[in-house]
């Protein structure tokens, strides 16, 4: 019996915290949000703190909970991105003057949720990280509730997340039944390359439209473009940064772990999902004029691409992952603050075309968002190129000749719309300014800027954590 | 090494980039000391690159002033010249001093942005020719895309948007093809550093599936028939200094792959497909020199005419012979000088009359008798007359292609006399006749800036032409060792397969 609650304390952490910011956010009963913000954001310090500490692996409840570095690198950069996120969205409630204290108490829901899916080894605890992740999140997709459009989101998520839990949850009682456990190392063993049933294969197909469409891979991808679209802006920028990065370490580790011997079998689906997901991610965007609608086919591309490093099935596909999720955790919060300080009169804009001439008007806010956009459509020397590196050095040496010739090539369609914005911000003649940009946004922005645009320097640290946390899948 | 003088060479633009950066104070003495800045930061590499090339030592075939620094693990930050790679460094340090005073007052807008972009691209330029690490080359070699990009949309002409994206997509499709070979000779050989590379004894049937994608690369970046649609684009949209840049050195990138890459890694497919390169050249020369000739505007004139030389690089190394290589490194030295000059000099005139159209032009020798000097040099050079630097590369190259192939030979030679048609005709049109247009009454000769960006120039072209020793000295033991390195793996193919067969 190993029971042992220090295991688990940084989703303790966030979870009493998270009850008693609720508790104090009624208590004061006025609109205290600020505060409540102010300290949620303090709770998800503390627990990324207590997330550093300690050494190798550590397992709870019966093995269905695991802590190794893998775990321990994915919470540290789901933790940033929903700091992040939650620093950024300050000014936006401020701006709008009703910053509801139940919106930081969501996020610390949802977060607790995702480290829980983080460390899942197991069916059950997967699955109940998953819905916790998922039940806060929905409500927060449609937090701004007087917004036809907010609502409508909301909606869409839930009934289409639902969906797919369904689905999800079919695969697992699928393989439940084929194998006779739901702990990912008892499927291992159960699981014989030799001898596999079409069953087993159906289970992990519904499994893996569920994490699919947790990480918007095409053909799950429907309800990304209307939730990245509908949802107030810092919500969207949360649900970029932090649930994806969540989604995808549960993805790497329930394949990697429970089906090592029929890599085969997975691999297939997860090249499909990755062609599919660069291919539409690439062509779908070059039309849109809403750039939160743009970043949402940005994302399902960038998820392809994470995804061709799955492909590989190797410690260096995994590798790759993690280096492109943490590349990309910092692309994507980067490009948020600057949606988000894209505001005329207090009122935001979503409109590409805002963005025009801003190179005149806001010259280091269109450099840095320059540097972001050339970084997300991989040109070295920027961090996005590395990103990209590492997965199509592993889908290479994996053989995957066809997924990695198809995914540069859908690289340089996607840069196409990357460009557009460039041009708008470089080439054409200057819009209205924008309204100067809060100090929290100023901040994300400098960081994430800087690290993306200096991480050719020095980039040894990352790729080695990386490769230390993807051997402890191994 | 004491000094690493490499790093100094290729980070020295970079820093002044971040010096103009931090300029503070009102527009007009940002934009003064931007123009200085950049002046003098290109002038010292220039002085820079100078000194390298005198401690240089043209006996050996090694890499000199060799640079490592851990980077990326088995991924080394790597740098180093040979004779082959040294006079490109030179060539970019010399050329870029004089596209910043082309620049000093045809650039009136944003002209802080303008010298941070062309610092930043000089030191992506050099980086590419320096590097020894196939990351570290990739890395310089299409970060080169953002600045170009930036200069072309932003300071070029009526269509700026469309060329830039044009010239940005193409040659980043390319690119990629090539970042897949360079993993994949990352996992065969287990390393990317370049002199080990060269040595490295690769797979017959994988090196035609790395030699084609390097090809997609290079073809574009030099280009090659027929994907060189997007340079006459890039060409007359871009700026004069721009344009340079392009003509002068993005191309030669291009060829330095080939001669870098692509020979020495993988010599039995450039064995095997050396034809196809003489015929796609062959078509470049004579195709588009004959579109180069029913041109209207000037610099696509001249950008057509630079697709037309660069085939004579490419027929020069994949001679593999002695003459025809040296004739390909020094035919792009050469057009980077003159064909550089040719759009200076295009340059010169727009600014004063802002069109490029040649039928707006006539009788200039009237009014501007220095500047029809200078275009009638480097028109001579650009024909390849004896006596021009045009001339020694141009011949070196054929010689080699008659040692080959004489059918390619022929056939490229006709291309030389199409030049002397389409160079001396455009030369005709804009310099001699009748000087009747009212608008080219008051039009001014040279100001003593232009006569400095021209100068260096003629005295180059005219130097090169009749002594071309110290390029030919530079290169020819590189060179020599590369035709070593290339049979020898040849004679082991052959060995192998004689061995093989029953």
């Amino acid at each position: 019996m190993d029971f042992n609650l220090a295991t688990i304390l940084p989703e303790l952490i966030l979870a009493c915290g998270a009850m008693a910011l609720l508790m104090l956010g009624v208590f004061l009963r006025k609109e205290q949000g600020e505060l409540v913000l102010g300290l949620a954001i303090l709770v998800i310090v503390v627990a990324g703190v207590f997330v550093a500490r300690g050494q190798g692996t550590e397992t709870a409840f019966q093995g269905s909970f695991i802590v190794d570095p893998f775990a321990k690198l994915m919470k540290l950069l789901t933790l940033i991105g929903a700091g992040a996120a939650l620093l950024m969205s300050l000014d936006y409630w401020r701006g709008q003057g009703r910053l509801k204290f139940e919106f930081p108490v969501l996020v610390l829901l949802a977060t607790t949720g995702m480290m829980m899916m983080i460390s899942a080894n197991d069916l059950i605890s997967l699955y109940v990280g998953l819905e916790l992740q998922s039940l806060a999140l929905y409500v927060i997709a449609a937090f701004d509730r007087d917004s036809a459009r907010s609502s409508e989101a909301g909606l869409k998520y839930f009934v289409l997340g639902a969906l797919s839990s369904g689905m999800l949850l079919y695969g697992a009682s699928l393989i439940y039944g084929f194998t006779g456990s739901t702990a990912f190392a008892a499927i291992a063993e159960a699981v014989q390359p030799s001898g596999t049933n079409l069953g087993l294969v159906f289970g992990l197909v519904f499994l893996m439209a569920g994490f699919a469409f947790k990480i918007s891979a095409v053909p799950f991808h429907m309800w990304t473009p209307d939730v990245y679209e509908g949802a107030p802006t810092p919500v969207t920028a949360f649900f970029a940064a932090a649930p994806k990065l969540a989604a995808f370490a549960l993805t790497v580790r329930a394949l990697v772990a429970a089906f090592p011997s029929v890599t085969v079998e997975w691999q297939q689906i997860v090249t499909f999902l990755a062609i599919a997901s660069m291919g539409l991610g690439a062509f779908a965007a070059i039309g849109q004029t809403n750039i939160k609608r743009l970043m949402a086919y940005s994302s399902i591309g960038h998820m392809g691409f994470a995804l061709v490093g799955l492909a590989a099935g190797t410690s260096e596909g995994v590798e790759g992952v993690i280096i492109y999720l943490a590349i990309y955790l910092a692309m994507t919060l980067g490009t948020f603050a600057c949606i988000l300080a894209m505001r005329r009169n207090g009122r935001l804009v979503e409109d590409i075309d805002a963005l025009s001439g801003l190179s005149r008007t806001n010259p280091l806010m269109a450099f840095t968002l320059a540097v972001l956009l050339f970084s997300l459509a991989g040109i070295p020397p920027l961090a996005g190129f590395f990103a990209k590196f590492y997965v199509f050095l592993a889908a290479i040496h994996a053989g995957l000749y066809p997924l990695a010739v198809i995914g540069v090539l859908l690289s340089a369609v996607a840069a196409y719309y990357y460009l557009r914005i460039v041009k708008l911000m470089y080439f054409d003649a200057p819009a209205e300014r924008f309204d100067p940009m809060p100090m929290a946004l100023v901040t994300v922005l400098t960081v994430t800027g800087l690290f993306t645009l200096l991480f050719f320097v020095y980039p040894s640290p990352l790729v080695s954590i990386a490769e230390a946390a993807s051997k402890s899948l191994f | 090494m004491s000094w690493p003088i490499l790093s100094t060479i290729t980070f020295l633009p970079l820093l002044g980039a971040l010096l103009i950066v931090l300029l503070r104070g009102n527009d007009e003495s940002v934009t003064r000391n931007a123009r200085y800045i950049a002046l003098w930061t290109t002038l010292l590499t220039f002085i820079l690159s100078l000194l390298m090339w005198s401690a240089f030592d043209p006996t050996t075939a090694q890499f000199q002033f060799l640079e490592e620094r851990a980077w990326l693990g088995t991924i080394k930050y790597r740098m180093g010249v040979d004779g082959i790679s040294m006079p490109f460094v030179a060539l970019t340090a010399f050329l870029m001093p004089l596209c910043i005073l082309a620049s000093w007052q045809s650039i009136t807008t944003r002209v802080k942005e303008y010298m941070i972009a062309f610092l930043v691209l000089e030191t992506l330029m050099i980086g590419v020719f320096t590097s020894l690490d196939l990351v570290l080359f990739y890395l310089f070699f299409e970060g080169g895309l953002i600045p170009m990009f930036l200069i072309i949309g932003i300071w070029g002409g009526q269509r700026r948007v469309y060329a830039s994206f044009k010239f940005f997509l193409y040659t980043l499709a390319g690119s990629l093809l090539m970042l897949l070979a360079i993993m994949a000779i990352y996992w065969e050989a287990g390393t990317t550093d370049i002199p080990t590379l060269l040595t490295h004894g690769f797979p017959p049937e994988m090196q035609k599936w790395l030699w084609f994608a390097f090809l997609a690369s290079f073809a574009v970046k030099l280009p090659m028939w027929p994907v060189h649609t997007w340079l006459p684009d890039a060409h007359v949209e871009a700026p004069t200094a721009g344009s340079v840049i392009l003509a002068g050195i993005l191309l030669k990138m291009g060829g330095y792959g080939f001669l870098r890459f692509s020979l020495p890694m993988f010599p039995l497919a450039s064995a095997e497909f050396a034809p196809l390169i003489f015929a796609l050249s062959v078509v470049a020369i004579i195709y588009t020199s004959l579109v180069a000739l029913a041109q209207e505007d000037m610099k696509k004139l001249i950008a057509y005419s630079s697709v037309a030389h660069m085939g004579f690089v490419t027929i020069g190394i994949f001679t593999l012979t002695m003459q025809g290589l040296q004739g390909g490194i020094f035919q792009m030295l050469s057009h980077g000088i003159v064909s550089g000059a040719l759009f200076l000099i295009v340059g010169v005139i727009y600014d004063r009359m802002h069109t490029r159209e040649i039928a707006a032009y006539g009788g200039l020798v009237d009014r501007m008798p220095l500047y029809a000097f200078c275009f009638m040099v480097f028109t001579l050079a650009n024909v390849g007359l004896p006596g021009t630097s045009g001339f020694v590369g141009e011949f070196l190259s054929l010689t080699g292609a008659f040692r080959v192939n004489s059918w390619v030979a022929v056939l490229a030679t006709t291309g030389i006399i199409l030049s002397a048609a389409y160079a001396l005709w455009l030369y005709r049109r804009i310099i001699f006749g009748k000087l009747e247009k009212p608008s080219l009454k008051f039009i001014q000769d040279l100001t003593w800036r232009e006569i400095a960006v021209m100068t260096p120039l003629i005295v180059l072209t005219i130097f090169f032409g009749f002594y071309p020793a110290p390029i030919l000295d530079a290169s020819a033991v590189s060179v020599d060792a590369l035709i070593k390195n290339y049979n020898t793996a040849l004679a082991a193919a052959e060995q192998a397969r004689l061995a093989l067969a029953p």
